[in-house]
C-alpha cells in the first residue's frame, strides 16, 4: 500500500562515531525546529489520550446506550446531545468515548506494527549486510518477494494462519511489509560502512567480526532507523485504515479503532458525515504528527 | 558488468518462481474459494464436494500447482471463476492493464507538472511562501489516506459540484471506438474528440487522488535534489565563467536535479499499483485493481494468482533496472 | 538512494496540492462543458448493475445480475403478472394438465419470432426442453444448471431421476410435457428466467451447449458470451468489458408492446455508495436495491424509491451437529424467545420489514397464520434453559462479512443485537466471523457453526421453493440427521410436493409448517426485509417486482 515513506530512506550516516557535543547541537537546533515542534506536541496529545483514555471517557464504548434513537429504516443516528457531545455511531454507541479509546487501539496496531516490522528488518538487514555476498544475494531476493506481494494480500493469506481475522491479523498484515523496508535501510547503510575508516581500523586490529557488527556496524545504522521508524508509525495508521476501508479490518467492534470506525461510517458519509470525520480528522492529525517528527528528525539528526 | 547483469537477471527468474509457488500455495490454503462464488447461498455440502472435484480444487496444491504450470505453458493462463466468469485471465488482464496504465500515467503527469516546477521553485526561493506551503502540503499529502482523498474529491467535485463524472472510465452510452484499450488515446486516433474528451474527464478526479503520495514525494526530492546541487562547486564555478542563470538552471541544476527524481518515479510503481487498488474502488474504474478487489471478494484464484503476479513481475522489474543503473555509477554495489 | 532531502521552512498554511487539484479540475469541467458528451441520447435509460453478469444464457446462470438482463431479452412459457409473484401465461397462451398431473398441454402464442427470425413454434419449446434435458458433462454442473437440478432433478443419462419426461409437438402452436411425477412446483417454475425459451438457430449456430470445465473453471461458448437470442422486447446488442456496459436495443419485431426505450444500459458499479453518487450525480438513471440507510436521503432528494413487498426470509440457523444441547427441542425454544425480534425489526431493518412467523412470507401458498408463536420473553428462555440443563449454555455463533444481502442488510449490527440479546439470557456466545465467500458459506453447509445467519430470497411462489430447499435433506447445514423427527420431515416435505391437488397441497404444507414451529424448530426464523428500487424521477412506466423481476419494455424517460 502506501509505502511512499519507504522509497526514500535516509541515506546513511556519515562513519565515524557520532560525538556527544554533535549530538547536543542537534538537540538544540531540533527545539526549534517548528516541524519539529509541531509535531512532538500532536504526539504528546496523542500519547497523552491514549494513556489516559479510560479515566476521559464518559461511557463505556461499547454500550449501545442510545439504541433507542437508532433506526436504519430512517437513517436516524443520534445527534450531539448533553452527556454526548459527539453523539452517538450507528449502533447507538457514545462517539466522544469510541474515539477516545480508539486512540489506544490505533497507538498499538502503530506501535506493534512498526516493532514487529523492525524487528524482522533488523535480522534481515544487519544479516545481508555484515555477511554481504550470497547470503546478502539470497536475503535480498527474499526482500524482494515480499516488497513485491500487494500488502492486502498479506492481510487476507495472515487471516488464514488464525481462526478469523482481528486486529493482530492486522497488525500482522502492517507489519510485514515493513520488513523489508527496514531490512533494505540496514543493508544499505550496513554495505556502505564495510569500507568506511573506522570498520576497516577494526579490522586490522582484529576485532571479530560479530563484534564488528554489532559494536560498530549496527549503532552507525541506527539513526537512519530511527528516522524510518517515526515515518512508518504514521505509514502503519495509514494502512491499518485503508485494510478497514477495503473490509479487511478487524470484524469486531466492540472495542473501538479509528481505522474501523472509519470503515464502517462509509456507509452513512453523506448523511452522517461527522461519523468519518472524526476518526479521519484524528488519523491524517496524527499520521502528520509522526511525518513531521520524522521529518525533523531526518533533516537535523 | 556484462555478468553482474545476467546474474541479476538469473535471481530475477528465480525471485518470480520462488513467488508464484508461494502465492499458488498461499491463496489456494485461504478458506472458502470459488466454489463459494460458484453456488452461492444455494450450495449444500455435497454440491461443494462435487464441484471442487470437477474443478480439481480437492486435489494436493502441488499437483494443482503442476497442473496451472503445465496449462500455463500453452499460453492458457486460467479462465476467470468471478471478476468475469467464463473469460480468459489473460483476456482480462489485456482489457484493465490499458485502463490501470491509463490511469496511473496521469497521475504520473499531474505528480511531475506540479511537484518538479513546485519542487524547483521552492528550492530557489528556500524559506519562501512557496517553499513553506510545498512543504506542508506535502507531509499533508502523505498524512492523508488515499481512499479518503479520493472520497472528498469525488463528493466534492462529482456528487456536490457535478462537474466531473462519479465513476467509470466514459460515460454509458457513447458507443466510441475501441482501438488500444486507452480510452482518450482511442477517442484520439478515431477522430472521436468527445469520446476523448469524456474519457479524459473520468481520469481527472481518480488520477488526483492516486497523485496525492508521488507529487509529495517528487516535491520533495526535487527540492532537495535542486538545494543540493545549487551548493556544487560547478554550479558556483558557472556562475563565476559568468553564465547566465537561464543557461545555468537548464544545463547544470535542473539536468543533475532530475536524475534521482527519475529514478523515484520508477521506485513509486509500487505504491502507485496499491493505490490504484483504492482509488478504483472508490471510482469503480474498470482497472487491474478493480479486478483484484472483487477477486479477492469472489475468491477468483485465477484471476488473483496472475494478477498478483503480473504486479510483483512489474514491480521486481522496475527494481531490477535500478539495481543496474546504480551498479552503473558505483561499482562497488556489484555485489 | 544517495541524496539528502532537507527541509527547513516556516510553516505556512496553504496546500499547494490543494490550489492545483482545484484547478486541474476546473479546467477538465470546461471541457466537458463544451462537448456536453455526459448526456446519453433520448430513449436510453442507464441502469446501475452491481456486478458483471455471469454470462448471457440464462439457463446456465443462478445470479440476479444475469437474470435482470436475460429478463429483457427473454420469456419464458409463463410470466409472472407484472408487480406479483402470480403466474401469467407469456408464450405460452394456456395450459392444462392431465388427472394425474403428469402430461401438460401448453397452447402457444402464434405470430412470434426469436430476434434472429427463428419462428417459435412447438419446435422451439421442445427444442429447448430436450437442450435442458440433454445437458452432457460440465452442463450438468449445479453451477451452471442450477434450477434444472434443483426443480427437474436429473438429465436424459439417468444417472439420477429426473422429473422431466418427453416433450412433443402436435401441430406447430401445441407442446406437451410430459412429467415423470406430479409435482405442485409445475409449470410455475417455467417462469423462472432459467427456463425462458431460446432460438433453437442461434443456439446451434454458436455452439450454446459448449461449455466445459477447464482448468479451475468453467469456459462458456460464444453464444453464452455474446448472441443471446429470445423472443423478448430487447435484443443484446453488446457487453463492453473495457467499459463496464452491456447495451440492450428495442426488438422491434416484437410480438407484445413494443419497448419504449431506444436503448437500455447496464452500467456495472460495483461499490453500493458508489451507485448512489453515481445517481445522485446523473450518471446513471436508476439502481437495484439502494441501502436501506439511504432510503429517506433518497426520497427527500426527489427520487422515486419503490419498495417491493417481501419476498425473502432471514433466519437464525441452528447445527445439531456439534453443540449436543442444541439436540434438545427446549434450548432450540429458549433461543427463540431470547432474541427480540420486534426490536431488531425496528432498529437494524429497513422500513416495511417484518418479524417473521413462519419460514416464508404470508403471499406463499400453505402459510399456516396459527402457528406457535415466540414472542421475547427472556424469563422464559431461561426457564427453558434450565429445565433442559443447559444454564450454561456455550455456542459458536457464525456471522458473515464482506457481504450485504436483500435479507441481511448489514450483517455485522443484527450479528450484535442478537448476541446482545443470547448473552441477555445467560448464554455465553463465541463470535465467528468469516468473510461470505471466504470461508463463510463453506464452514456453514458443511455444518461447523452452532448458531449461524442465513436466508433466501423466493424464486417464484411455492412453500418448496423455501422449505424444500432449507429442509429437504438431512445431511444439510442444521444436521437434522441428529434430530429423532428429521426423515419424518423430509419425507412430509415431498409428500406435500408430489400432491397433485392444490387445496390438499396447501392443507399439507400449513400442517408442515405448523409442526416446523411447535415441535421441530431446526431454526428461528426472524425477519422478512423488503428491498427497494431506485429511479429517478423522470423515468415512468417500471413496476417494482417482488421476484426483483422487472421489466424495463413499459419504460419511459422524459427528457
Amino acid at each position: 500500500m502506501t509505502d511512499v515513506l519507504a522509497v526514500d530512506p535516509v541515506p546513511p550516516v556519515a562513519a565515524g562515531d557520532t560525538p556527544p557535543s554533535r549530538a547536543t547541537s542537534a538537540w538544540r537546533r531540533l527545539r526549534r525546529d517548528p516541524l519539529f515542534l509541531a509535531g512532538a506536541t500532536i504526539i504528546l496529545c496523542f500519547l497523552v489520550v491514549a494513556v489516559l483514555a479510560p479515566w476521559l471517557a464518559p461511557h463505556d464504548p461499547a454500550a449501545r446506550l442510545l439504541e433507542s434513537q437508532v433506526s436504519r429504516a430512517r437513517n436516524e443516528i443520534p445527534p450531539p446531545q448533553p452527556g454526548f457531545p459527539l453523539g452517538g455511531d450507528a449502533d447507538g454507541r457514545d462517539l466522544l468515548s469510541r474515539m477516545l479509546l480508539g486512540s489506544r487501539q490505533t497507538l498499538l496496531v502503530a506501535v506493534l506494527a512498526t516493532v514487529i516490522g523492525l524487528g524482522g528488518g533488523l535480522v534481515l538487514g544487519t544479516l545481508a549486510g555484515a555477511l554481504a555476498g550470497w547470503v546478502d544475494a539470497v536475503l535480498m531476493r527474499m526482500v524482494d518477494v515480499m516488497l513485491a506481494i500487494p500488502s492486502l494480500l498479506l492481510a487476507v493469506s495472515i487471516g488464514v494462519l488464525f481462526v478469523q481475522q482481528s486486529r493482530f491479523t492486522v497488525i500482522l498484515a502492517v507489519a510485514i511489509v515493513q520488513i523489508p523496508v527496514f531490512a533494505r535501510l540496514l543493508r544499505g547503510s550496513m554495505l556502505a560502512q564495510r569500507v568506511a575508516d573506522h570498520v576497516l581500523a577494526a579490522r586490522a586490529l582484529g576485532v571479530k567480526p560479530a563484534a564488528i557488527v554489532l559494536r560498530h556496524m549496527l549503532p552507525n545504522s541506527l539513526g537512519p532507523v530511527i528516522v524510518q521508524t517515526t515515518l512508518v508509525l504514521a505509514v502503519a495508521i495509514i494502512e491499518a485504515a485503508a485494510l478497514s476501508f477495503l473490509g479487511l479490518g478487524a470484524p469486531d467492534d466492540s472495542v473501538p479503532e479509528w481505522g474501523q470506525m472509519l470503515g464502517t461510517a462509509q456507509d452513512v458519509i453523506d448523511s452522517h458525515p461527522q461519523l468519518a470525520f472524526w476518526p479521519a480528522g484524528a488519523i491524517i492529525t496524527v499520521a502528520l504528527g509522526f511525518t513531521l517528527l520524522g521529518e525533523a528528525l531526518r533533516a537535523r539528526a | 558488468m556484462l555478468r553482474y547483469a545476467v546474474r541479476r537477471v538469473g535471481q530475477l527468474l528465480l525471485v518470480v518462481a520462488a513467488l508464484s509457488v508461494l502465492l499458488f500455495a498461499w491463496l489456494r490454503s485461504l478458506p472458502g474459494g470459488p466454489v463459494s462464488a460458484l453456488l452461492g447461498d444455494r450450495a449444500t455440502a455435497e454440491s461443494r464436494a462435487a464441484l471442487a472435484a470437477t474443478l480439481g480444487l480437492d486435489q494436493p496444491i502441488p499437483v494443482q500447482y503442476l497442473r496451472f504450470l503445465h496449462r500455463a505453458a500453452s499460453g492458457d493462463l486460467g479462465i476467470s471463476t468471478g471478476v468475469q466468469r467464463g473469460e480468459p485471465v489473460l483476456s482480462i488482464l489485456l482489457q484493465r492493464l490499458p485502463a490501470t496504465i491509463e490511469l496511473t500515467l496521469a497521475a504520473i503527469l499531474l505528480a511531475v507538472a506540479a511537484g518538479i516546477p513546485l519542487g524547483y521553485l521552492a528550492a530557489r526561493h528556500r524559506g519562501g511562501w512557496l517553499d513553506s506551503a510545498g512543504v506542508v502540503g506535502s507531509l499533508v499529502g502523505v498524512a492523508v489516506p488515499v481512499f479518503f482523498l479520493a472520497f472528498l474529491l469525488k463528493f466534492v467535485f462529482a456528487v456536490q459540484l457535478g462537474w466531473l463524472p462519479t465513476s467509470g472510465r466514459q460515460s454509458a452510452g457513447l458507443d466510441a471506438t475501441r482501438v488500444t484499450g486507452f480510452f482518450v488515446l482511442d477517442g484520439l486516433l478515431t477522430r472521436e474528440w468527445d469520446a476523448a474528451w469524456d474519457a479524459a474527464a473520468h481520469l481527472v478526479l481518480p488520477a488526483l487522488a492516486l497523485a496525492s503520495i508521488p507529487f509529495a514525494v517528487i516535491f520533495r526530492i526535487t527540492r532537495g535534489a535542486v538545494l543540493d546541487v545549487l551548493g556544487e562547486d560547478y554550479v558556483r564555478t558557472a556562475y563565476a565563467k559568468g553564465l547566465t542563470a537561464g543557461v545555468i538552471r537548464r544545463r547544470h541544476v535542473l539536468r543533475n536535479a532530475l536524475l534521482p527524481v527519475v529514478t523515484t518515479i520508477g521506485l513509486q510503481t509500487g505504491a502507485l499499483l496499491s493505490g490504484a487498488v483504492l482509488t478504483e474502488r472508490v471510482f469503480a474504474y474498470q482497472g487491474v485493481g478493480q479486478a483484484l478487489a472483487i477477486g479477492f471478494t469472489l475468491r477468483d484464484y485465477a484471476v488473483l494468482q496472475v494478477v498478483i503476479l503480473a504486479a510483483a513481475m512489474t514491480y521486481v522489474l522496475v527494481n531490477l533496472v535500478v539495481d543496474l543503473s546504480y551498479a552503473l555509477i558505483d561499482p562497488r554495489l556489484r555485489t | 538512494m544517495p541524496f539528502m532531502i532537507r527541509f527547513r521552512s516556516r510553516l505556512t498554511a496553504l496546500a499547494v496540492a490543494g490550489a492545483v487539484a482545484l484547478s486541474l479540475a476546473a479546467c477538465a469541467q470546461s471541457q466537458r462543458g463544451q462537448e456536453g458528451s455526459g448526456a446519453p441520447a433520448a430513449g436510453t435509460l442507464t441502469f446501475g448493475a452491481a456486478g458483471a453478469p455471469d454470462l448471457f444464457d440464462p439457463f446456465y446462470a443462478s445470479d440476479g445480475e444475469t437474470f435482470r438482463v436475460s429478463r429483457q431479452i427473454f420469456e419464458g412459457l409463463a410470466g409472472f403478472k407484472p408487480g406479483t409473484a402470480d403466474l401469467q401465461p407469456e408464450l405460452a397462451t394456456g395450459w392444462s394438465s392431465s388427472a394425474d398431473g403428469r402430461a401438460w398441454t401448453f397452447r402457444l402464442r402464434p405470430g412470434v419470432k426469436f430476434q434472429d427470425g427463428t419462428e417459435f413454434n412447438a419446435e422451439a419449446v421442445c427444442a429447448n426442453f430436450d437442450r435442458w434435458y440433454h445437458q452432457t458433462g460440465a452442463g450438468q454442473n449445479l453451477a451452471l444448471s442450477y434450477y434444472w437440478n434443483e426443480n427437474f432433478g436429473g438429465f436424459a443419462d439417468r444417472a439420477r431421476p429426473s422429473l422431466f419426461d418427453s416433450c412433443t409437438t402436435q401441430g406447430p402452436s401445441t407442446a406437451i410435457v410430459r412429467l415423470t411425477r406430479a409435482t405442485g412446483k409445475f409449470p410455475a417454475l417455467l417462469a423462472l428466467p432459467s427456463f425462458a425459451m431460446q432460438s433453437p438457430t442461434a443456439m446451434r449456430r454458436y455452439q450454446a451447449n459448449d461449455v466445459t470445465a477447464q482448468g479451475d473453471s468453467f469456459a462458456y461458448p460464444p453464444y453464452a458470451r455474446a448472441h443471446p437470442t429470445g423472443t423478448g422486447p430487447f435484443t443484446f446488442a453488446g457487453y463492453d468489458q473495457a467499459n463496464g456496459t452491456i447495451t440492450l436495443r428495442r426488438f422491434d419485431g416484437y410480438w407484445g408492446d413494443k419497448a419504449k426505450l431506444d436503448r437500455l444500459i447496464f452500467r456495472i458499479i460495483p461499490d453500493e455508495k458508489a451507485r448512489l453518487q453515481a445517481l445522485q450525480a446523473g450518471d446513471i438513471d436508476g439502481y437495484d436495491l439502494p441501502n436501506p440507510a439511504d432510503w429517506q436521503t433518497l426520497r427527500d432528494a426527489g427520487f422515486t424509491l419503490q419498495i417491493r413487498d417481501p419476498f425473502n426470509v432471514l433466519y437464525l440457523g441452528i447445527t445439531q451437529k456439534n453443540n449436543p444441547a442444541l439436540r434438545d427441542l427446549r434450548v432450540r425454544q429458549a433461543l427463540a424467545y431470547a432474541i427480540d425480534r420486534q426490536a431488531l425489526v425496528s432498529a437494524a431493518l429497513p422500513d416495511g420489514a417484518e418479524v417473521a412467523r413462519e419460514f416464508y412470507p404470508d403471499t406463499v401458498d400453505g402459510w399456516a397464520g396459527d402457528v406457535q408463536q415466540y414472542p421475547h420473553n427472556p424469563a422464559k428462555a431461561r426457564e427453558l434453559l434450565a429445565a433442559a440443563g443447559a444454564a450454561n449454555l456455550t455456542v459458536s455463533f457464525y456471522w458473515p462479512t464482506e457481504v450485504s444481502r436483500p435479507y441481511l442488510p448489514d450483517p455485522r449490527s443484527i450479528f450484535g443485537t442478537l448476541k446482545a440479546d443470547l448473552e441477555a439470557v445467560g448464554i455465553t456466545v463465541k463470535p465467528v466471523s468469516k468473510p461470505w465467500n471466504g470461508g463463510y458459506l463453506d464452514d456453514v453447509d458443511n455444518a461447523r457453526a452452532d448458531l449461524f445467519l442465513l436466508g433466501w430470497t423466493g424464486d417464484y411462489n411455492s412453500p418448496d421453493n423455501f422449505i424444500g430447499t432449507f429442509f429437504g435433506s438431512l445431511r444439510n447445514r442444521f444436521w437434522l440427521a441428529a434430530a429423532p423427527w428429521g426423515p419424518e420431515l423430509v419425507a412430509a416435505l415431498q409428500a406435500a410436493d408430489a400432491e397433485p391437488d392444490r387445496a390438499t397441497r396447501i392443507r399439507m404444507y400449513q400442517e408442515i409448517n405448523r409442526k416446523l414451529l411447535a415441535q421441530y424448530l431446526p431454526a428461528v426464523p426472524i425477519s422478512h426485509s423488503p428491498p427497494a428500487i431506485v429511479m429517478r424521477q423522470e423515468v415512468h412506466g417500471l413496476v417494482a417486482s417482488p421476484l426483483t423481476a422487472e421489466e424495463f419494455a413499459p419504460v419511459s424517460v422524459a427528457r
